[in-house]
């Protein structure tokens, strides 16, 4: 293609993305179309992926086509394989995707649609794709080495202790609000109670079938074992209207969560391939299903959004959760723009997959532009709602009222008008009693989502069962997340507690695995049990934990990637992780110090510690059951603090590494792995 | 660059999606686990297969 054409396509795509983003950032008082969010998402994915991305893997990171990774150097057929970069990025993607970008726009759209989505978009390209890229060319660079190693080995060993300190923490915290999702989305729902429940006899077949039938044939195994989930939504269907069944199904928040607790330790505790492994396959078939067909309806229907650009919720007292747009709409999203999860798996299995470092771009850098474009999907399924169904859904009774007319004339005093009619009429056409207070964000997606889907795909005839299709992909999805994260999180501190007495180390060992999946379910069951019991909703309090723990470890992770840049001598090129470095210690250390400190009881734990200890002289009935919500606050203000303190021990100590390097104090080294030549030959190799 | 036609380049792109789903569902894994155990498919060698690759997959973090 001749220059000019490239340079008059690429003038043409900046010209259309800065029109869509006008249109979406300056339109007011009128809807707008769904497809100028897409378009404005992807004129800037095109943009940024074509020159920023280009730009780190040139003369950031100076990756190099001839120099072979550790997938060609270590092959060894199982772990360390050289792979297809397409095959690598799919793979990368499907560990990466999970229900984060799907829930946090959701709630974020109180706010309007204009802030988070400039954050999916703005985020992901400045933040967290430069994160998942810079740390994966870095693990590749040191034989795939991890988040935590290269702390260590690059930072210091208080680095390295604080990094897996986050990296403990954030599971546990992960844990405990994603599983919050699932309570809230299953509560008093036996459709939705009913199809989870039938997809353990279905995992337990498919374990069966991929044992003893086809061997192996794994794809083949979970095409069948999606089809049986589809028929378990028409049997759900059935058990909501028998009475004698929807009476089984119907289960109270309590009940949920022992469940899932229980869930959670055998899944940690019990050998049971049989039912995990295939039940993750057939997870990850459904979500990438899904996924694709939420693009292809949104595009197919191109919705109006009904919620306006901006709520007047930006001032703080939002119903869905309590902070102003400032710091929380960039907390309150974190999997979509920024994940410091991310850096897990950037420096996990993938890096031991690239074939050449040059691919670590379309991998690391485009993977996350995918996750981007989910999240970006998830706050257009939550904005086409009407803001009053929207704020019905999604506000918890202690601020909008439990009784349905109480609670619509509350949202519709907010100038969002919704009858308590019109929400039973949009609850039976779901197939759910109510949807009144349904916290949490999955219920609010499902139902945005089977709106788009039900206007391309069978009308509002289906939408029940498009309605819980959504249930359905998001719980399957968060258990699979829910087991794997129990049993990582068991393996981590089997391995810390083998430093003290070598044989709770030993991960085959019975009792040290009872004990440490014991503990690490206890520490997010009880999170979990707590949010449950909050009369604020319980997202209140968890999510925004949950955000500014996984960006404080995004924060370790800058660290770490800008602590490599100033020590492989590229100095002037630091401000690429620098800055969204700096954003991220300004947002989360912020959003922290207001959820431990401010003055309104709604947003600061210590205020409404402070506030509910007031009232357990006037309430002495109320007495025990206000100690307890005294102490789940001051306990939320302690493990907050607590993050807080220990990432910015990360973050001083980097400093001091950098001060050091760049006076010339100590010589800089990093500590790569020696240059070998890549046996590719050079017309294969690419340029990056 | 070589111009290939429209069948081609959609047999390529149908081809490249299907490796990446045998990736992503292990099925590939399977595949080198018995080429380098030399062993034919079958249930033992798939139980095997499984036993090999369990604790590495139960140490691998989804992410959210």
């Amino acid at each position: 293609m001749a220059k000019w054409m490239r340079i008059a396509i690429w003038l043409g795509i900046a010209a259309l993305g800065a029109f869509a983003l006008a249109t979406i950032a300056l339109r007011r008082g009128e809807s707008i179309n769904a497809m100028w969010l897409v378009l404005a998402a992807f004129c800037s994915y095109a943009l940024a992926y074509r020159f920023y991305s280009r730009f780190i893997a040139l003369k950031v990171l100076g990756l190099d086509p001839g120099r072979a990774t550790p997938a060609e150097r270590l092959d060894n057929g199982r772990d360390f394989i050289p792979t297809n970069k397409w095959v690598v990025f799919g793979h990368h993607f499907a560990a990466i995707a999970g229900p984060g970008p799907l829930v946090g726009p959701v709630l974020a759209a109180q706010f309007g649609y204009l802030p988070g989505t400039l954050w999916i978009i703005v985020g992901a390209l400045l933040g967290g794709c430069v994160q998942d890229f810079v740390i994966l060319a870095c693990s590749v660079r040191r034989d795939g080495k991890s988040l935590t190693e290269m702390a260590r080995q690059e930072i210091g060993k208080t680095g390295g202790f604080v990094a897996y300190l986050a990296v403990i923490s954030i599971i546990v915290i992960l844990l405990a609000a994603v599983a919050f999702v699932v309570v809230n989305a299953l509560r008093s729902s036996p459709w939705g109670t009913f199809t989870i429940a039938m997809t353990i006899p279905i995992a337990l077949l498919m374990g069966w079938y991929l044992r003893h039938v086809r061997p192996g044939k794994v794809l083949e195994t979970s095409a069948i074992g999606f089809a049986l989930t589809m028929l378990a939504i028409f049997g759900g269907q059935w058990v909501s209207q028998t009475p004698s069944w929807a009476a089984v199904f119907t289960l109270s928040g309590a009940t949920l969560t022992v469940i899932i607790i229980v869930y959670g330790f055998a899944a940690s505790a019990l050998p049971v391939w049989l039912l995990l492994a295939p039940r993750d396959y057939l997870s990850t078939f459904v979500k990438l299903g899904t996924i694709g067909t939420l693009a292809a309806g949104i595009i197919a229907v191109r919705p109006q959004l009904h919620m306006p650009a901006l709520t007047q919720f930006v001032d703080g007292n939002g119903p869905v959760f309590a902070g102003k747009i400032f710091p929380f709409a960039f907390i309150t999203i974190a999997c979509g723009a920024v994940s410091g999860f991310h850096a897990l798996i950037s420096s996990g299995t993938t890096p031991k997959m690239i074939q050449r470092e040059t691919e670590a771009r379309m991998v690391g850098y485009g993977a996350m532009l995918a996750e981007s474009s989910v999240a970006v999907m998830a706050m257009i399924a939550a904005c086409v709602l009407d803001p009053g169904v929207y704020f019905a859904i999604s506000s918890p009774a202690g601020i909008v009222g439990a009784a349905p007319a109480a609670a619509a004339a509350t949202i519709s005093g907010w100038g969002y008008p919704v009858t308590a009619d019109q929400m039973a009429a949009l609850a039976h056409a779901v197939g759910e009693t109510t949807l009144f207070n349904r916290t949490g964000g999955a219920p609010t997606f499902a139902v945005g989502m089977a709106q788009i889907f039900a206007s391309s795909l069978g009308g509002q005839a289906v939408m029940a069962v498009w309605y819980h299709f959504a249930i359905m992909f998001e719980a399957l999805f968060i258990l699979t997340v829910l087991d794997a994260g129990t049993r990582v999180g068991r393996f981590m501190l089997q391995d810390a507690l083998g430093h003290f007495w070598k044989p709770l180390g030993r991960t085959s060992w019975y009792p040290s695995i009872l004990l440490t999946s014991a503990m690490v379910v206890s520490m997010w069951g009880y999170f979990l049990w707590e949010a449950v019991g909050d009369p604020l909703g319980g997202i209140n309090s968890l999510w925004p934990l949950f955000g500014i723990s996984n960006q404080l470890l995004a924060t370790v992770a800058l660290c770490v990637a800008t602590t490599i840049i100033v020590k492989s001598g590229r100095a002037r090129k630091m401000w690429v992780t620098l800055l969204p470095l700096l954003w991220l210690v300004t947002v989360t250390f912020t959003a922290a110090f207001q959820k431990v400190f401010d003055a309104n009881p709604r947003l600061g734990f210590w205020a409404h510690a402070n506030l509910l200890a007031g009232q357990v002289a006037a309430n002495p009935v109320r007495g025990k059951e206000l100690s307890k919500l005294i102490f789940n606050d001051r306990l939320d203000a302690i493990v907050t603090s607590a993050l807080v303190v220990l990432v910015a021990v990360v973050v001083i100590e980097s400093a001091v590494v950098w001060f050091r390097v760049l006076t010339g104090q100590v010589e800089a080294r990093v500590h790569e792995a020696p240059f070998v030549e890549s046996r590719y030959p050079p017309e294969q190799t690419e340029a990056a | 660059m070589k111009r290939i036609g429209i069948q081609t380049a959609l047999a390529r792109v149908l081809d490249l999606a299907y490796a990446t789903l045998r990736e992503i569902f292990d099925e590939a894994a399977y595949e080198r686990f018995l080429l380098s155990h030399a062993m034919p498919p079958s249930k033992v060698a798939y139980a095997a297969f499984r036993q090999e690759t369990e604790a590495a997959k139960a140490r691998r973090p989804r992410c959210c």
